[in-house]
């Protein structure tokens, strides 16, 4: 053994170095995919009760003064119990059906937040006395859990239990076609002129640093070019999706661009030279021949600078996004929110309430943004060309 | 049969003008640089003519009141990169490690499926980093220095650092991924060779080639982390805390500038336009980050001739 020239009397030491320095890499990835999905886990759990909402079983007197004073409607001892949001829409529910008025309705009507809360086994701040008599209530099967659909057709609200995040996801959808609309077709021109048209040149080059740098520049700053030059120079609408999405444009057009130029330096040259072979010009190659082929792959890029628009929040908050809307924005030029403001704004609250309804904000977000990644993919495995 | 046709006059007059629109939409690129550039500076100008650029920079005491404003920004530059810091000591060894792992060791099938999960973690919006590090972390460390006898903060930079540096990890890694994966194969070759063992290669002679590109992807981490605005908002404190313990409650850059611009303040008061001085700094800090990340990368690709990356 000794008189083998080849035996080295560190190596079993060598491979314990090996051994730990592949333990290392190991345990840091580990780590990392132990974080998403304890991340994905508390996310769900924190969202799952957000998925029912509790209603409670009362008599409603539809008279000619309950419409006036809403919560003489039901008996005064469940005042504390019906959401004041629901005994609000009594006046408009008689509206729409004027044979209700006079009579004297059983009916499921929406439960208070700290109701619900407490029948969710949630800290809540009911009374003792109320306690008993929602106790009272669930003895007599006449509260229930039932499905909640007020999250998805309701627009914010300062009431909890009334509070949805339709109105963020119309504003969420303006803000983006604004963005897309900008950032699309600058982004794809940009790639064009840069990868098929431009020589290379000082101009050439300043450009692409500057695609560089806008793509390192953080977010927030954005927000400071919209406020001062979007809002206070053009004197464009505060808080409105126009505003945003121009912002967000600005964001998105780098990633555009390079995935577009990307995708152009990937189709083969024998294309174009087959078409300059033809005799086409240099823009009919490049609008009939090149652009074709290379759109999925432009398409992918942009779908994945869509679903990072889609994420911000920064510069929203900037130029004042976060504004309490309850009904949805009917154009671009009124104010409104989007998803992810919206869910820093229920963040803050104070209610526990809004907590299950922050972290379901979040798994809708979450959910639209794996679609959108998704759909990147397919497009990419779908169209792609081996050449 | 055939003939050869001239160009006509309006088809070139068309073409160049193809050229021209589609370099003026190259030019946005530059004028959105530019414009936030200029944003921030004319405001900025505007509050250093109110109050003292050197105090500014040096100051210790960060106060605003109706009568007598203070903006001394050294608290708040020391709460950003201690935040920053804590970021980087996460993200760096965890980065750097899923980088090694999945172009060195993992096999096509295992890396497959471990890309798209790591794109993921960088797919999530900060805002939800945000609620988790407020919501989860904050009470957690809280609980668990709690339980060793030192108090700790609920806003702590700690939380906030530490989940900071996992939003940080996909960064550096996909980036130092890249990079260890355009090493020249040769170089391996040769050390394996010479009898190294694979970790050896990979520490004595990969990682040390690939090093400019990974410090090209630590730089952008760190630009990304002092620049990042969500998490810090709320999870990191309001308060300007001048001093070297995590535990404690600071502010960061970021937040000063939303929490000034969502006041009810003239938009001419120096309250306002101290959020455009702190933007300048940003901007200088993550433009010069940005700048040297991106020769380090030349270099790199200059050493061993690649073109791709």
């Amino acid at each position: 053994m000794n008189n083998n020239p080849f035996n080295d009397p560190g190596l079993a030491k060598r491979h314990r170095g090996a051994w730990l320095f592949k333990l290392y890499t190991k345990i840091s990835i580990v780590f990392t995919l132990a974080f998403l999905s304890f991340f994905i886990f508390d996310m769900v759990r924190t969202a799952w009760p957000a998925l029912w909402q509790t209603y409670v079983q009362v008599e409603v007197s539809y008279t000619a003064q309950s419409v006036k004073v809403t919560r003489k409607a039901i008996d005064r001892k469940y005042s504390k119990i019906v959401s004041r949001a629901w005994l609000r829409t009594i006046p408009q529910q008689v509206k729409d059906k004027p044979e209700l008025l006079g009579t004297t309705q059983l009916r499921w009507v929406l439960a208070d937040d700290q109701v619900d809360q407490y029948m969710k086994s949630h800290h809540h701040n009911l009374k003792s006395k109320q306690i008993k008599i929602v106790d009272d209530l669930v003895s007599k099967n006449k509260i229930k859990l039932d499905w909640n659909d007020i999250f998805l057709s309701n627009g914010d609200s300062k009431i909890p239990e009334y509070a949805g995040i339709q109105s963020a996801i119309v504003g969420s959808v303006l803000t983006l076609l604004v963005t897309m609309s900008i950032a699309f077709p600058l982004g794809v021109m940009t790639a064009v002129y840069l990868e098929e048209f431009a020589r290379d040149n000082y101009f050439t080059r300043f450009v692409e640093v500057n695609i560089n740098n806008l793509a390192a520049i953080p977010s927030i700053l954005f927000g400071l070019l919209g406020l001062s030059v979007f809002i206070n120079l053009f004197g464009l609408p505060r808080s409105s999706p126009l505003v945003g999405g121009m912002t967000l444009a600005l964001m998105t057009l780098p990633i555009i661009i390079v995935s577009a130029r990307a995708a152009l330096r990937s189709v083969p040259d024998s294309i174009r030279q087959a078409g300059y072979g033809l005799g086409l010009t240099k823009q009919d190659i490049v609008k009939d021949q090149v652009l074709p082929v290379a759109m999925p792959g432009i398409l992918t890029g942009s779908i994945i600078g869509l679903a990072h628009a889609m994420g911000e929040t920064a510069p929203l908050i900037i130029i004042g996004m976060i504004a309490f809307i309850p009904d949805s924005p009917g154009s671009i030029m009124e104010a409104a929110t989007v998803l992810p403001a919206q869910i820093y704004t229920w963040a803050g609250m104070p209610e526990r309430a809004y907590v299950e309804k922050t972290a379901a904000g979040i798994i809708v977000i979450l959910l639209i943004l794996i679609s959108l990644n998704a759909t990147a993919i397919y497009l990419r495995k779908k169209y792609e060309i081996k050449w | 049969m055939f003939s050869l046709e001239y160009k006509k006059k309006s088809d070139i007059i068309k073409e160049r003008l193809t050229v021209v629109v589609l370099a003026t939409s190259a030019t946005i690129a530059i004028l959105t640089t530019i414009g936030v550039l200029f944003s921030i500076l004319f405001q900025a100008i505007e509050f250093f003519q109110l109050k003292s650029l050197w105090y500014f920079l040096t100051g210790t005491e960060w106060h605003m009141s109706h009568d007598e404003s203070v903006f001394g920004a050294l608290p708040i530059f020391s709460g950003t990169f201690i935040i920053t810091i804590i970021a980087l000591l996460v993200s760096i060894p965890v980065g750097l490690g899923n980088a090694i792992y999945l172009s060195e060791y993992a096999d096509p099938l295992k890396r497959k499926l471990f890309k798209p999960l790591l794109e993921i973690l960088a797919g999530i919006p900060t805002v939800v980093y945000g609620f988790f590090a407020a919501l989860t972390v904050a009470p957690a460390i809280v609980e668990l220095f709690g339980a060793i006898g030192v108090n700790a903060a609920y806003n702590s930079a700690l939380a906030s650092g530490v989940v900071m540096g996992i939003m940080i990890i996909p960064v550096i890694s996909s980036l130092s991924d890249d990079v260890l994966r355009a090493v020249p194969s040769n170089q391996r070759n040769a050390a394996y060779a010479l009898g190294m063992t694979h970790s050896e290669t990979i520490r004595d002679i990969i990682i040390p080639s690939a090093m400019p590109g990974i410090i090209s992807a630590c730089l952008l981490g760190f630009a990304k982390a002092i620049g990042e605005t969500m998490i810090v908002v709320m999870a990191a404190g309001l308060r300007p805390n001048l001093t070297w313990n995590p535990l404690e409650d600071m502010t960061t850059v970021t937040v000063r500038i939303v929490d000034s611009l969502v006041g009810d303040h003239a938009f001419d008061s120096p309250q306002t336009l101290s959020a455009f001085a702190l933007g300048l700094v940003l901007f200088i800090v993550t433009l010069v980050l940005n700048m040297v990340s991106l020769s380090q990368i030349r270099k790199f690709k200059k050493k061993y001739r690649i073109n791709r990356l």
